[in-house]
């Protein structure tokens, strides 16, 4: 089966059985990471340019990591956003990196829609690996493969997400991920962080707490940008987390196999407490061993066949 | 002299209630009569210092009027200049037009007022009117001096591009432009509500992941400029309404009687925040693209006479500044060339009657400004303009005259093709 | 052919297996996914019924060590890859329904080459239809069927697809 078009920029372009895909696929793969000799040679002599104008070590670990064990070589390049103020335009780069040949490029960027722009401008492929408050495809796939490989399925489950939703790009691409595999979303927060129109992706809105946890299979914390604060999203860091942050007294409201996600990294005792993070209910190491799995299989399904 | 004569072509003036087939004579550059066709036996034929424009199937109306324009001369030439802003307004039907002070230097002063009406009589196609600024610099703490400017020509007072943040510097506008007779244009936004906003708020940002701007951002400032209108008497002109709430604001304030104007622009009447899906940013403009349901109110507004006119906020911008991330891209659109066809567009949908709408872009807009045109008597300069109203035609940027191409109308079909445009007289426009 | 020269065939490779590696000491029966693993666990029982002894069995997906990966319009979708003991040492049994260019066989090996060192892979095969691209030879044949290139043979397994039957098929 071919993975449509050439790109992976979000999950709303998705359907199921493309999701589908990509998670039966990611599970043959996860094998390789479990070998003495961790790499198989499906994609030798593909190029793969990882171009982050974020900073982020764990995303791109990992997309390095599946690159390498695919056989496929990987280059990291880092472009702080302040100079890219005074730089070139991202058409300039990616022209000039186009030029040299890559195969897939996966970028990661501050403003949303720049992972649509790039792959307007380039042949290669494009992986979009978080843009702005839009879209971070890849972590909504791997959160589906994990809850996926505990609960043996997603439709019918709960899945409730609590945080920053306004904010949050792993909100909107779970939320439309989940639907699309016939999960019910909630998504709960302050209502300074809950988007309007929010419900037109297919979720219920909620600003409590205990609504959000009580009926969830699935509970997705979200990480808080300390910074919200001084724009007043929410007064202090004591009242959030007391109101949304999740702790052992609300986690004995929820189910008793409720399992707890978090796309990382976390601020302990914020948005979860450490006695939840690392609690039984906390898959948060498995999300990422399943993260590398998962871009393993999207570089397989993206390079894998014929160019058209 | 010399003479020129539109011959058969279907005269509307909604001023002197005239639709009908009429043959306009035209002497040195002013109307110098019109007779019905059916009772017009002179016999017409071009010669030597006669011209003769066939119009038989076409409609002729006063040159259109915008009161809402961009020429970005001087100071922003590489995005459109006089000659080549005229040139687009030429194309569009347009014989008189606005242009707004947020220029290089800023129109603030006699001196740039001059030079633009120096460079627009020197290379301007149409008329153009300059608008000063309210504060020196837009910076919005000190007054212009707003008599000088308006003996230097300018019609208008302005910050428009930025907001007056100040309700203090708001009034003393209005107070203090009463002594020279300028509607103060407000440009009508609250900066801490609007916040690094792209686009509208709403469940297409929300999809988008792109910082709102709600509609409270501009209805909160319109409140407060009424309340301003009301308290000093000065006359306000709302630009680019772009939301249900301002329009019920501003006809509550004409019901009492208030001296406020307001315009509203072709791609605020025809588009939604959908345009923006896809990041285009040729549907990035401030006020933003709106929902539906203020869509429909400002369509309304225009029909029952709440929105007075139609203008374009043509607003050019070059490549450099568009082909970029959406949160850094410019505001604005070009528009004064596609203006006429989309709102012909809302007659042909059965909102608007005909007559309504060249109302909306010839008359109305002068009398909101004050401008002794949009209507043509004998006597009055020829501005003339001449459509098909049956043929359509697609947008194609690169064919556009404007100096920048940043339409969100490209590769759509409209109805309606500007055929000639004649400023006093002379033709200045005419399709190939 | 059916079920029944199906299991004949298989009973006669066990046999074959059993008599060339004197016993079933240091063996793992590994069958290339669909078929070859349905025939892999179908050997691991003959085998338990004739010598009392269950054979380590798995599967060896060969998808990922392709070499027409990039030229093919459509990627093949992965299959399971489970080797259920380490094969350093080991005797391997490759087990797959039809051998035709060997290019699979050529796969599979170099997957098993990653996962340790065996002391020899043999190659046991349902269907030989000829055509060899590869130097390879199969060590166990159910059947040779000599066939043209337009044809295709095509192994059904009752317990993957309802019905047993090896037939040769003519390709569009």
């Amino acid at each position: 089966m071919r993975f449509k078009g050439k790109d992976l920029l979000g999950i709303e372009d998705l359907d199921a059985s493309d999701i589908d895909l990509v998670l039966s696929t990611a599970e043959s793969l996860r094998e390789v990471s479990e070998r003495e000799i961790k790499k198989v040679p499906t994609l030798r002599g593909k190029t793969i340019i990882n171009l982050f104008y974020e900073p982020s070590t764990r995303t791109r670990t990992s997309f390095e990591i599946a690159a390498k064990r695919m056989s496929a070589d990987a280059v990291n390049i880092s472009v702080s956003t302040s100079s890219v103020v005074k730089g070139e335009t991202i058409k300039d780069t990616a022209k000039n990196l186009e030029a040299m040949k890559p195969d897939c490029i996966v970028i990661r960027h501050s403003a949303s829609g720049v992972p649509m722009m790039l792959a307007n401008y380039v042949k290669c492929s494009v992986v979009n690996a978080g843009d702005g408050a839009h879209e971070h495809p890849s972590q909504a796939l791997l959160d589906m493969l994990t809850v996926k490989e505990k609960k043996g399925a997603i439709a019918g489950l709960k899945l409730s997400i609590i945080g920053d939703i306004t904010h949050s790009r792993v909100a909107r691409s779970n939320i439309y991920g989940f639907t699309k595999l016939g999960a019910q979303v909630t998504v709960a927060g302050p209502p300074t962080m809950v988007p309007p129109g929010i419900e037109k992706l297919g979720c219920r809105a909620t600003s409590s707490m205990d609504d959000a946890i009580k009926d969830a299979d699935v509970i997705m914390m979200l990480r808080i940008q300390l910074e919200r604060q001084k724009e007043s999203f929410f007064p202090s860091v004591r009242e959030y987390s007391r109101l949304y942050g999740l702790d052992e007294a609300k986690l004995n409201r929820a189910k008793k196999d409720v399992l707890i996600l978090h796309p990382g990294p976390i601020n302990r005792g914020v948005e979860v407490s450490s006695e939840v993070a690392d609690g039984p209910h906390s898959l948060i190491l498995d999300q990422v061993t399943n993260g590398v799995a998962v871009r393993m299989a999207i570089f397989y399904l993206l390079l894998g066949a014929a160019k058209e | 002299m010399n003479r020129l004569i539109i011959k058969g072509g279907r005269f509307l003036d909604p001023v002197a209630g005239i639709d009908g087939i009429f043959n306009i004579y035209v002497m040195g550059g002013r109307v110098a009569s019109f007779k019905p066709a059916y009772a017009d036996t002179t016999e017409i034929t071009p010669g030597p210092g006669v011209e003769v424009i066939d119009a038989k199937g076409l409609l002729v109306t006063p040159g259109l009027i915008d009161v809402h324009a961009h020429l970005r001369e001087p100071g922003f030439e590489y995005k459109e200049t006089i000659r080549t802003g005229t040139l687009a307004a030429a194309a569009g039907g347009f014989t008189s037009i606005l242009c707004m002070a947020n220029t290089r230097p800023v129109n603030d002063n006699e001196s740039v007022t001059r030079y633009i009406r120096k460079k627009a009589e020197e290379e301007g196609v149409v008329n153009v009117f300059p608008v000063g600024a309210v504060s020196v610099g837009q910076n919005g703490e000190r007054l212009t001096e707003m008599f000088e400017l308006k003996s230097a020509g300018c019609v208008a007072v302005s910050d428009d591009g930025m907001p007056i943040v100040d309700g203090g510097l708001m009034r003393r506008a209005l107070e203090y432009s009463k002594i020279c007779d300028l509607p103060v244009i407000s440009h009508a936004e609250d900066p801490t509500l609007a916040g690094s906003g792209a686009m509208n708020e709403g469940e297409v940002s929300t999809r988008l992941g792109l910082k709102g701007i709600p509609g409270a951002a501009e209805e909160s400032v319109v409140a407060r400029d009424i309340a301003l209108a009301r308290l000093t008497g000065g006359r306000l002109h709302i630009a680019h309404v772009s939301t249900r709430g301002s329009v019920e604001l501003i006809r509550m304030a004409k019901e009492e009687g208030l001296k406020v104007t307001a315009e509203a622009t072709p791609h605020h009447l025809t588009l939604t925040d959908e345009a923006v899906l896809k990041y285009s940013t040729n549907a990035k403009m401030n006020p933003p693209l709106r929902s539906s349901g203020d869509v429909e109110a400002l369509r309304k507004g225009l029909k029952d006479g709440t929105i007075d006119c139609v203008a374009t906020d043509h607003a050019p911008q070059s490549i450099m500044e568009k082909d970029i991330e959406f949160d850094r891209a410019a505001n604005g659109v070009v528009g004064i060339e596609t203006a006429f066809s989309l709102i012909y567009g809302l007659v042909a949908e059965g909102l608007l009657t005909l007559n309504e709408a060249v109302s909306a872009m010839t008359i109305e807009p002068a009398r909101a400004m004050g401008l002794d045109k949009g209507t043509l008597r004998v006597g009055s300069a020829a501005d003339i303009a001449i459509i098909d109203l049956a043929k359509g035609w697609t947008v194609d940027p690169a064919k556009l005259r404007s100096k920048s191409k940043n339409t969100p109308f490209a590769g759509m079909t409209l109805k309606g093709v500007v055929e000639k445009t004649i400023v006093g007289g002379k033709t200045v426009y005419s399709r190939e | 052919m059916d079920e029944k020269g199906i299991e004949r065939a298989l009973a006669r490779i066990a046999h074959e297996i059993l008599e060339r590696n004197k016993g079933t000491e240091g063996l793992v029966v590994l069958g290339i996914p669909t078929r070859g693993y349905g025939l892999a666990q179908r050997l691991q029982s003959i085998i338990e019924g004739i010598e009392g002894v269950r054979l380590p069995t798995g599967a060896v997906d060969a998808t990922l060590y392709r070499d027409d990966l990039g030229i093919k319009k459509e990627q093949p979708s992965l299959k399971k890859m489970d080797i259920p003991i380490p094969i350093d040492g080991l005797t391997i049994i490759l087990v797959d329904d039809v051998l035709f260019t060997g290019r699979t066989i050529r796969a599979a090996m170099n997957a098993l080459m990653d996962f340790g060192r065996p002391r020899s892979i043999q190659l046991a095969v349902l269907v030989d239809r000829g055509h060899r691209e590869l130097p390879i030879k199969p060590d166990y044949v159910g059947k040779n069927i000599p066939t043209s290139l337009k044809e295709g043979v095509r192994v059904r397994l009752k317990e993957i697809d309802g019905m047993s039957e090896i037939t040769v098929i003519e390709k569009e």
